[in-house]
This record gives structure tokens, sequence and C-alpha cells, in this order.
């Protein structure tokens, strides 16, 4: 068989798995909009503009994120989507700017059950390929401090550059606070992780909470999580935040902080936000299908795990 | 000022770096899935050919170094500079010690050597991978006397030192490898 043609049966059975695995615990698969008249805040995340006419522009969805959501607010059963994203200028040996993403939904289930829920599907897949991996759970500030001797909690963005020039080479540039964690987080953090090891890393700091819950218990952090196999990020989740009123006011401080970085504003999703008071109380997960199949399938890079690379397209 | 942004980044771009000319040697892309994304650059730098670690945020801009490799033909040393010419456009280019560096001892006249420049000044110069050199001083070789290992050293007419198998004598021609300073074979006449 070909290298395409093994790619080919690669992709459709990890799908395969993926969807035998949901059927199994009753989420229901759907198909939602691609293009959207609102596009995602997030500073860290550029949308691809869509021409669709001289007075109408339309954005390519990052996530299927807000969409699933407006349908949990409408009262449907917990439900995943296995489709295309877009995230225009993420290009390297692990991004793609188009690429396939898994994301679901449990109503009534805490970031500790999804967590939980994440990590079995990871074992499950490929014969359990991931079963005998040790699984090590860290929340975000007890990890740099690990990692890096150095309580990070409070610190402001010169501290944490002080920090950044003491232990590596960084940017010669003034950056904001979360811009200098996620810069110590890729260059520092993330690479300490053992490969054969799940790590879960939860309780992100509360200026990085983007949808989810702030933790009541420790109100400077958010019930957020991303899961990594190795060294690899392969997926991020939430305790939703269901407060329309809290998600409008994180959504508009995005854009003040896009302008302040000297990036385009955003149209926020009206929709979206008005469904949220309506929300059930769940948790959401957002998981890089092709990312997948590259830890699964020993791939070297995202290009070999797609049928279509970046320049071929 | 040209200058690049971190979208262009990829191996073989020349950049400029705390006012020296510098080559990306690897570029890799890493972003957390929300949040600020970096690449993170091994550089070489094209004076001194250390490879330092860089990250730079994405978008920042650097600026582009007007360099170029070139292939010349090395014509003659006065003393003080190695003059080269562009055969196509018979334009000479005179490079001094520093651009030269090791690469002097395996220069010999009419050989075509990459010549890296800067700014429209030679930065570098790479001898062929293969030169031809007569050698000017070896000891007679004995047969069946192997304490050296069956080599022994010639010098050859550019000045450079060579371990030669014991059967190739003063006066003969032999191919050698630059990169790794070997003797390859005779060369018959």
């Amino acid at each position: 068989m070909n290298e395409l043609s093994r790619l080919i049966h690669q992709r459709a059975s990890l799908a395969d798995e993926i969807r035998a695995f949901f059927n199994e615990i009753d989420v229901i698969e759907v198909t939602t909009a691609l293009l959207s008249q609102a596009a995602v805040t997030d500073p860290g995340i550029e949308s691809f503009t869509v021409t669709v006419s001289e007075k109408e522009v339309r954005y390519l969805r990052t996530s299927p994120e807000f969409s699933l959501k407006r349908l949990l607010g409408a009262g449907t059963p917990d439900v995943f989507e296995l489709g295309p994203v877009f995230r225009n200028g993420e290009r390297g040996s692990l991004h793609n700017p188009e690429f396939t993403l898994l994301e679901w939904y449990r109503q009534g289930v805490v970031m500790q059950g999804l967590i939980d829920e994440v990590v079995t599907l990871i074992q499950r897949i490929r014969d359990g390929k991931f079963s005998q991996f040790r699984v090590h759970q860290h929340r975000y500030y007890a990890l740099f401090d690990s990692v890096t001797g150095c309580n990070v909690r409070g610190y402001c963005a010169a501290e944490l550059k002080r920090l950044a020039v003491d232990l590596t080479q960084p940017p010669n540039i003034d950056m904001d606070t979360d811009q200098w964690l996620d810069f110590l987080f890729s260059t520092l953090i993330q690479p300490s992780f053992d490969s054969d090891t799940i790590h879960v890393v939860t309780h992100y700091p509360a200026s990085q909470a983007a949808l989810a819950k702030i933790d009541p218990d420790a109100p400077d952090t958010a019930l957020r999580f991303e899961v990594f196999v190795g060294a690899v990020e392969l997926a991020n989740g939430f305790e939703e935040l269901n407060n329309a009123a809290e998600q409008a006011e994180r959504f508009a401080r995005d854009n003040v902080l896009r302008d302040v970085r000297g990036q385009k504003q955003m149209p926020v999703d009206r929709r979206f936000i008005q469904t949220l008071d309506q929300l059930p109380a769940c948790s959401g997960v957002a998981l890089g299908f092709d990312r997948l199949l590259m830890l699964a399938d020993d791939l070297p890079s995202i290009s070999k795990a797609l049928l279509v690379g970046w320049f071929e397209a | 000022m040209a200058t690049f942004s971190t979208n262009d980044f990829k191996s073989g771009l020349k950049i400029i770096q705390d006012g020296d000319p510098c080559s990306i040697v690897e570029n890799e892309f890493v972003k957390p899935g929300k949040g600020q994304a970096f690449s993170r650059v091994k550089i070489r730098n094209l004076k001194t050919g250390r490879v330092v670690d860089k990250t730079f945020k994405s978008g920042e801009s650097v600026e582009a170094a007007d360099v170029m490799e070139t292939d010349m033909q090395y014509l003659y040393n006065d003393g003080e500079f190695w003059h080269f010419m562009e055969p196509n456009t018979f334009e000479q280019h005179a490079a001094d010690a520093t651009a030269v560096g090791d690469s002097s001892k395996w220069l010999k006249e009419e050989d075509i050597c990459v010549v890296t420049l800067w700014n429209n000044t030679p930065l570098l110069v790479a001898p062929p991978n293969f030169v031809e050199l007569k050698i000017a001083e070896t000891d007679p070789g004995v047969r069946g006397d192997t304490a050296q290992g069956g080599v022994k050293p010639a010098t050859l007419e550019t000045g450079a030192v060579v371990r030669v198998p014991l059967f190739v004598e003063e006066g003969e021609m032999i191919k050698v490898d630059t990169r790794s300073a070997e003797y390859v074979s005779r060369v018959k006449d």
C-alpha cells in the first residue's frame, strides 16, 4: 500500500474509533456552520475573512464552540463535532492553518469529569497504545514553580521578563503578562514534559479564562484545562462559563487588547452571548484530530497526517 | 532598509542580528492553542560561524542581510588580499584574511570557489569540495613501513598538509576533499 492509501485508512479508522466512543456514551454527532457573521475575539487566534459580497464579509470558524453551545442552550442532548476549522497564520511542524478538530460537550459534568473522559478516549484508541502512559495532573502555577523554581503567581510583565532573561533567550521586546507566560510555557514548561506521559494542566490564570468559569475557590484562576501527550498540546477544555454578561465583558476586553496589540477588532457573536444564560451547567473540550493521528501512528509532523498539505492545497 | 517578518522565516534566510549577517539554520513555530505565537530559530553568524538559539514573537520584523553566494574564480593573492572574479561579469572582488580564513590553504589559481558577498564585499570564501594539488614536499615512502598506519604527511603546493599513502611521491598531483582535508586519489596526467 502506498503512503497516501495508508494515510486514508489511518484517518478513517481513527475517526471510526472516535465515533464508536461517542456512540457508546450517547453523545450525538452534529455538523454546524463554517462561515459566520461574527468571529472569535481571542487575541491569540486569527480568523480568515471570506468575502460574500461587496457589503458582506464572513469569518471561517476557528472552532465550532459558539455553534455547539448555542445548540445546548436550545436544549439539545450532548453533542460532538468532528470537522474542519481554520486559524490564520499558524504554520509549523505542529500547526496547519486548516485542520480537523474534535469538540464535545457534556452537560452536568464538572471539569475533572471531562478531564477523565478525555484521558479515557486517548488511552482507548489504537488498541490502547497510550493505556500504559502515566497521567500527571498539575495546576498551572504549581507547574511553573516545579519547572522554574519560581512562583510566578501575581508576577507583572516586567518580573516575568526578568525571569525569562535569567532562564533563556527571550525576544528583546516588551510584551504583556499573558504573552510572557505563553513564552515561558512554550519554551520552558512544555519542553520539560516527559514523553510516555499524559500531562493535564488545570487552573490557568484568570486572564486566560477564555470561555471558562472562574474557580470560586481560587478566583485568580479559571476552570480551564489542557491535555498534552508528551510535549504535544492536544486538547483544551473548560468548565463552561454560562453567564452572558461576564462573557460579553471578556469579549469586549479581548477587543481592547487586540487594539493595544495592534490587531484588528472582531465582530462579537451576539447570538452566542444571548443564549449563554440558557446554557446548562456543562464542560466542553476541543482536541486536535490531526495531532492525535500524528501521535497515535508515530507520524513526524502534522503535514504527514494531512492528505493535502498547506502548500499542496 | 529591507526587512523580513517571522512569517518569512525559513532555513537559509539571511538576516542581520546584532550588526552581523546571519543565516537561519532552523525555524520552529511554537504557539499555545490559545496564546501568543513565537518563532524559535537557530541562527548561524556568518562571520564567526557560531550557531545561537533565538526566539522571536510572531510578527516581529528583522533586518534583511544583503548576502549572496556566488561562484567565482580565484585569480591571485597579492600578499594582503585574495582576488576573485565573477566569470560572467568579470567583476573582481578582493577578500581579506578574515573572509578567506582557513580556506587559503586550498586556493589554487583558476579554481572556482563559492564566495559569500555581504553588501557586495566578500564575507566568506569556500574552496571547491575537491581540489587537485601538487605535492611540494614529502618523505620518500618505504614499502612495508607501516609504523604510521601506512600513511605519511605531505605538504601541498598551497601549503596545506595532508596525510597520503606511502606510495605517493613528491611532484605528483593528488585529489583532496577540502571538507575533511583527506586524500582521495592520485591524479593521472
